[in-house]
């Protein structure tokens, strides 16, 4: 069995809204990612996909605070750490992080080589400027990228190019995690395609151990990850391999988020689209019961009350529902014979 | 005048063009086309042509997809196309006649058969204004303030069932307490009620997560089912534009490169730029080949 490169255990964080209320963004969730594998997390906006990411980095600040559980790098928990220590001795090093705009969080008026020696200066590593060099350039080589970018500054550059210069940076120290927050939004589809192969080919050459990729782009992550776990409400509903999850979803929630995929493959035009109608809970008063109860279109009177618990259900796949996998078969199948 | 407006918006009302996905539009009559449209932009020395002689031929009642990516001129093109910009040469025809907006009265009368949705919704209402009088303003603008209260109220809940929304929870709100589909929503609920001839849509959910972009696409069809309408779409994602158009324009540079029904643009596209655009994009039954990035 391969090691264990994150594994995180009922993690809860929230925010403290200004009128002290607690919004539990990321509840109970759990996780692991083995090495050489990739995870991505798909759900609506608002799903607490990007707390989740903030909150796997250990690094707090208001409105987010930790609350309970493990996070646990390669073997080591880094969950209640010092900010301080954390960001000296895990930001970059153990697990990367790329925000969604991160593209525009080159500061203009720096080449980004200098960048590149910040990083290695915050983890206070014995190099001089000339190695620090060195080694950029033969990182930038190892991706295909340009090396006189290391002389430009970030407007000279496309937003593709900002974008994988980013992710070289960030990954500089070959960081254990990569966790990707809708990396390629803002990238039309051509830049999208460049970021993506340079991502798949770190991963190959073992540059970043795992990665954690978010996006509410289905048919992206179906191509990118290993595995896709679908949020909602703060909460894992499912989990499976990528294949599984998009030919054979269980959970009512993932069915209607991969009803929603467009493609320009043959037959696209004349599947019906089934929104999933309603809006998510307000996670100031997360509903008592199932969490998806209020969208269901098979919830019951009795998973309105009944919270549904995540269960293993096959190797490598969990869901969350009051129902059985047999029964939600059962549901499906009928379904489509009446279609 | 009040009156014609109202007469000539009810006789709209009543076409209909069913559910047909395969309908041929050729024959229907233009709504809006244009013979060697340009736009040229210039900065000091640097002269950048954005729209370069594009001709097109929109019909009453299609949906058009104008695909490009960044750059490409479809936004120059879209401004030109409401007006908001005037093209360099070339000429656009309004139900085959040269448009004229050249006066404010004009420019006015021509923007009563043709609104437009944009991309970012958040920024697309008057945070000032309720949802109320959004709407309310929508009825007046269409002639018919002498309705009485009650019957306005029916328009509005009408138009606010027509895209999943309930009108009694919107009352006394303002568009920001909502999220970002139910503002597009409530942006397409506007345009049920203006019922303009054409409905130029920007990039209308690209900044919506894939969910709610569902339910939005699906509602612009219906609303064209429903109500005739020629709806205008512009966005980068080939996917949505296969799944909700009758034809197809692709562009590149400023320029046209491929145009046709969606059926063929997609499944058998001709133009070399066209195959790179839908081998770009990742795919779920075909696998995703990332060795030809260039």
């Amino acid at each position: 069995m391969a090691k264990k490169m994150l594994e995180v255990r009922q993690l809860t964080t929230k925010y403290i809204t200004r009128q002290r209320e607690d919004v539990y963004s990321v509840d109970h969730v759990s996780l692991d990612i083995e090495e050489g594998k990739s995870l991505g997390i798909a759900g609506e906006s608002g799903c607490g996909k990007s707390t989740l990411a903030l909150s796997l980095m250990g690094y707090y600040f208001p409105p987010l605070h930790y609350t309970s559980g493990d996070i646990i790098i390669d073997g080591k928990n880094i969950s209640g750490l010092d900010p301080d220590v954390v960001r000296k001795t895990v930001l970059g090093s153990e697990i990367a992080y790329i925000p969604q705009a991160a593209m525009n969080a080159l500061n203009p008026t720096r080449k980004i080589g200098r960048f590149i020696e910040d990083v290695i200066r915050a983890h206070e590593l014995p190099m001089d400027k000339k190695q620090i060099r060195e080694m950029a350039e033969q990182r930038f080589a190892l991706l295909g990228l340009p090396v006189d970018v290391l002389d430009k500054y970030s407007v000279e550059l496309s937003g593709g190019m900002r974008q994988r210069v980013v992710i070289a940076v960030s990954t500089i120290l070959n960081p254990k995690v990569l966790i990707a927050d809708e990396p390629s939004s803002a990238l039309d589809v051509s830049s999208q395609k460049m970021v993506i192969k340079m991502m798949k080919d770190m991963m190959a050459q073992g540059l970043v151990k795992s990665m954690i990729f978010i996006t509410h782009e289905l048919p992206l992550l179906y191509n990118v990850t290993d595995d896709i776990m679908v949020m909602y409400a703060g909460q894992i509903v499912e989990r499976g391999s990528a294949k599984e999850m998009v030919f054979d979803p269980i959970h009512p929630y993932s069915r209607g988020l991969m009803n929603s995929i467009l493609v320009p493959e043959e037959g696209t035009r004349d599947v019906k689209l089934t929104a999933i109608p309603g809006t998510p809970p307000n996670l100031k008063h997360p509903p008592s019961g199932c969490r998806f109860a209020e969208r269901c279109r098979y919830a019951t009177a009795a998973c309105r009350f009944n919270p549904a618990a995540i269960i293993d259900f096959d190797i490598g796949r969990q869901y969350r529902c009051n129902m059985s996998v047999e029964k939600l078969r059962e549901v499906y199948e009928s379904e489509e014979r009446n279609s | 005048m009040k009156n014609e407006t109202h007469n000539q918006t009810d006789t709209r009302e009543s076409v209909t063009f069913g559910t047909d996905r395969n309908k041929d539009f050729s024959k229907e009559p233009l709504c809006l086309s244009g013979k060697d449209v340009t736009r040229i932009f210039q900065n000091g020395k640097t002269v950048t042509t954005a729209v370069d002689h594009v001709s097109f031929e929109f019909h009453k009642g299609e949906l058009v997809s104008i695909v490009g990516e960044s750059g490409s001129g479809k936004t120059t093109l879209s401004k030109m196309l409401l007006g908001l910009l005037e093209p360099t040469s070339g000429q656009i025809f309004y139900r085959g006649e040269p448009r004229d907006i050249s006066t404010g009265a004009k420019k006015r009368r021509y923007w009563e058969g043709i609104q437009a949705i944009f991309q970012d919704p958040f920024s697309s209402f008057n945070v000032f204004h309720k949802i109320d009088d959004v709407l309310l303003d929508c009825i007046n603008m269409r002639g018919m303030r002498n309705l009485s209260k009650d019957e306005k109220f029916a328009m509005m809940s009408d138009a606010c069932s027509f895209v999943n929304l309930k009108f009694a929870e919107l009352t006394n709100k303002y568009p920001f307490e909502l999220s970002g589909g139910q503002m597009q929503r409530l942006m397409i609920a506007r345009i049920f009620l203006l019922k303009p001839e054409i409905l130029l849509a920007d990039e209308p959910t690209s900044m919506i997560d894939a969910c709610s972009r569902a339910t939005i696409l699906d509602m612009l069809l219906n609303l064209r089912n429903e109500t005739g309408m020629t709806v205008i779409f512009i966005t980068h994602d080939i996917g949505l534009a296969y799944y909700i158009s009758d034809s197809i324009y692709i562009m590149e540079h400023g320029k046209f490169v491929e145009k046709g029904r969606a059926e063929e643009v997609i499944l058998q596209p001709k133009a070399s730029y066209t195959k790179r655009l839908i081998s770009d994009v990742p795919k779920i039954h075909e696998p995703w080949d990332l060795s030809t990035v260039g």
